[in-house]
């Protein structure tokens, strides 16, 4: 089951683990919001070393606003970011 | 020596290269390759990442598109036990005597 | 350090005779043919922009097909017979409109909708466009000549997991009466990564 819906807050779980994994560094510990809940995927963290990816994690689409992403940022003040992550890397604010 | 995760806000003031290179037939069928061990169960997108994400950042960037996707297919070969080391160097030294 | 996008000199060398010393182990002990390899060669190269353009230009003159390309790609691409590989990653489709811009990376490696599309292009493999895109997306577009209105909102989607971005650029103004053939050529392959927009009638005249 899914633990979050579409417009849940949420923050990003912050970690370099010495193995593989999808979570990009530059949103980790930054805050977004679900835009889209795509059901569940395998794990990535498994795969990676040939396993089967089980149990499988819910995946999402998360929004940022890109001035929480990066201080400095220089465009707009409505500019977003996009990108899918698994439901281990996700914390309820 | 860090690894390379993803490259997102990496400080990087190269303007970006657009022009295009017409692929060596070599590299045509490291790509295919890629595709057919994809499809024999031993290889998936996540192994192949992992395995050019275990490069050291020099290695990293020193190597072209293709020549990391070769180091890392051959990573995942040898760990599964489909080939060793040895025998790809010994393959690699008849074939380059064929080619003398 | 100099990126290096293709292969060249001593290390092209090396790993050209590594490639063939891994294919004919492979070969030797019956996991694969060369005809595989090759046979898949062709496969890959068979995608091309031009597939995507076809698809997209579809969804500009037909809003329900175009409904039901944003709801499920994968069954719509069906429908103009584009069947994926059953290894290909999930695909979608994001649609650029008024408001919103859209624009694909991938900063982890370098996914792209290759089922549909092809390979990608080398600067969106290279370091330079994967590390400042995010950070600085309207900076990246003027590099590619596209300036967008301060009001639009630009969306960068950095495809980090199992899914693949096609972007549906905006139909370009006056371009009520052309075919479907014809709009498929203002659809580039910088408009469907979204660093770019689809070429409008103005711009093809005067090529």
């Amino acid at each position: 089951m899914a633990k979050f819906q579409p417009g849940d807050q949420v923050r990003i779980r912050v970690g370099v683990p010495p193995t593989h994994f999808r979570t990009p560094e530059y949103v980790q510990g930054k805050h977004g919001q679900i835009e889209t809940s795509w059901g569940p995927f395998p794990n990535p963290e498994g795969l990676a070393y040939g396993g089967d990816g089980l149990p499988a994690q819910p995946l999402y689409l998360v929004k940022f606003a890109q001035t929480d992403l990066w201080k400095e940022y220089k465009g707009a003040a409505q500019d977003t970011l996009l990108l899918d992550i698994y439901e281990n890397w996700l914390e309820t604010i | 020596m860090p690894k390379v995760h993803d490259r997102g806000g990496w400080p990087n003031e190269d303007p970006i290269d657009h022009s295009e290179h017409e692929m060596e037939e070599w590299e045509r069928k490291v790509d295919a390759l890629n595709g057919v061990l994809g499809e024999r169960g031993l290889k998936t997108s996540d192994q192949l990442r992992r395995a050019i994400e275990s490069m050291d950042l020099e290695t990293y960037e020193s190597l072209a598109y293709y020549e990391k996707w070769t180091a890392a297919m051959e990573m995942l070969l040898v760990e599964q036990g489909i080939m060793t080391t040895d025998e790809i160097d010994a393959k690699m030294k008849t074939l380059e005597q064929g080619k003398k | 350090m100099v990126e290096k996008g293709h292969s060249h000199g001593d290390n092209a060398k090396y790993y050209s005779l590594r490639a063939e010393a891994i294919q004919e182990l492979l070969i030797e002990k019956g996991i694969c043919s060369m005809d595989d390899i090759l046979t898949m060669a062709d496969q890959i190269d068979s995608r091309s922009p031009e597939d995507g353009a076809k698809v997209l230009a579809h969804a500009w003159v037909d809003s329900e097909y175009k409904a039901r390309l944003l709801a499920d790609a994968e069954t719509a691409l069906m429908e103009l017979g584009y069947d994926l590989p059953e290894t290909a990653p999930k695909l979608t489709v994001l649609e650029n409109t008024d408001d919103v811009h859209n624009m694909a990376v991938c900063t982890l490696c370098s996914c792209y909708p290759r089922a549909i599309i092809g390979r990608p292009p080398a600067w969106y493999k290279g370091l330079a466009y994967r590390s400042r895109v995010v950070v600085d997306p309207r900076g990246v577009l003027k590099e590619f000549g596209t300036e967008l209105d301060e009001s639009i909102e630009v969306r960068v989607i950095d495809s980090s997991a199992d899914f693949r971005y096609l972007i549906l650029p905006k139909r370009p103004a006056g371009t009520e009466e052309m075919s479907e053939e014809e709009l498929a050529k203002l659809i580039t392959q910088e408009s469907m990564i979204g660093v770019g927009l689809a070429v409008s009638p103005e711009q093809t005249k005067s090529i």
